[in-house]
């Protein structure tokens, strides 16, 4: 099917970009994190580079009634800054910075991260599988679905 | 003066940004790694599962590609379990929670100009930077 073909493909220009860029190594994301240390500013440079193509990407899509291969695009944002926004990209960002390492890289890195890569992703795959169970606990039931969809 | 590293991050951006521009043109869809996995592993993306799995094989595989052909990098990751654990559940979690993660609100959101986007990439960058002040130089643990 074509959109398998070119969700690999997607896939792995993603994950050529994560190994070029090196930002499947741990201390280059701490480093940028680090104001009090050794900062490193290679994070802001790949994030330039992933953003100009993509923005550019966003105009054409803004055009266009449907995707190349006729599937729906994504809708227009919502502007809402909930607090499930906000905390969980607190969580997150506190994740992040204590390994180094968020979902893309940890998957672009599993064939030489060793067993500390998979015991990462394993601890990463748990965390999702918990959100929404547990956002449900706390959250107005008319809002998790839209929290956490 | 530009480093190298800078260099190959710019490239690595672009490449990042190339795979964010296939996916939105030709699927339709918004590249979060977050998204990806999570749909997989929490059961909402079971509608979409080879599309998702096809993602993931291609973001695992071509990196294992290049380490054979070219570099095999050092990752320096964390060797601590309980770091490895807590930050793993904390990554997962609060990606989900807040619905995107580095490249899903940080490339796609900030390349739109969502607000939702912009405002949760100054979050976790926040956090991040936190994290690392406390972890690193206050406790020492990484």
């Amino acid at each position: 099917m074509k959109r398998n073909f070119y969700a690999l493909l997607a896939g792995g220009l993603f994950g050529a970009g994560l190994f070029t860029s090196g930002m499947t190594d741990t201390t280059k994301v701490q480093n940028w994190l680090d104001l009090f240390g050794d900062w490193d500013p290679t994070l802001a440079f790949v994030l330039t580079g992933a953003i100009l193509p993509m923005a550019v990407a966003w105009r054409i899509a803004a055009r266009r009634t449907a995707s190349l291969l006729g599937t729906a695009l994504p809708a227009t944002p919502s502007s809402t800054l909930s607090p499930a926004l906000i905390i969980g990209s607190f969580i997150f960002g506190a994740g992040w910075g204590l390994a180094g390492l968020c979902p893309g890289p940890s998957l672009a890195a599993v064939s030489y991260n060793g067993i500390e890569g998979l015991i990462f992703i394993a601890a990463m795959s748990a965390g999702m599988f918990l959100a929404p169970r547990l956002g449900k606990l706390f959250a107005n039931p008319q809002n998790s679905a839209k929290n956490f969809g | 003066m530009l480093e190298q590293d800078w260099i190959f991050g710019f490239g690595g951006g672009l490449l990042i940004g190339a795979g964010g521009v296939v996916y939105l043109l030709f699927n339709g869809r918004i590249l979060g790694a977050s998204g990806v996995l999570g749909g997989l592993v929490d059961g909402t993306g079971w509608d979409t599962i080879r599309e998702r799995l096809s993602f993931i094989a291609g973001l695992i595989a071509v990196p294992f590609v290049l380490t054979l052909l070219w570099v095999r990098p050092d990752t320096h990751i964390s060797s601590n379990i309980w770091v490895l654990i807590g930050a793993g559940l904390m990554v997962g979690y609060g990606a989900r929670m807040a619905n995107g993660c580095t490249s899903g609100h940080g490339v796609c959101g900030i390349s739109r100009l969502s607000v939702r986007g912009i405002a949760a990439t100054l979050a976790y960058l926040f956090a991040g930077g936190v994290a690392v002040l406390v972890f690193k130089h206050v406790l020492g643990v990484i």
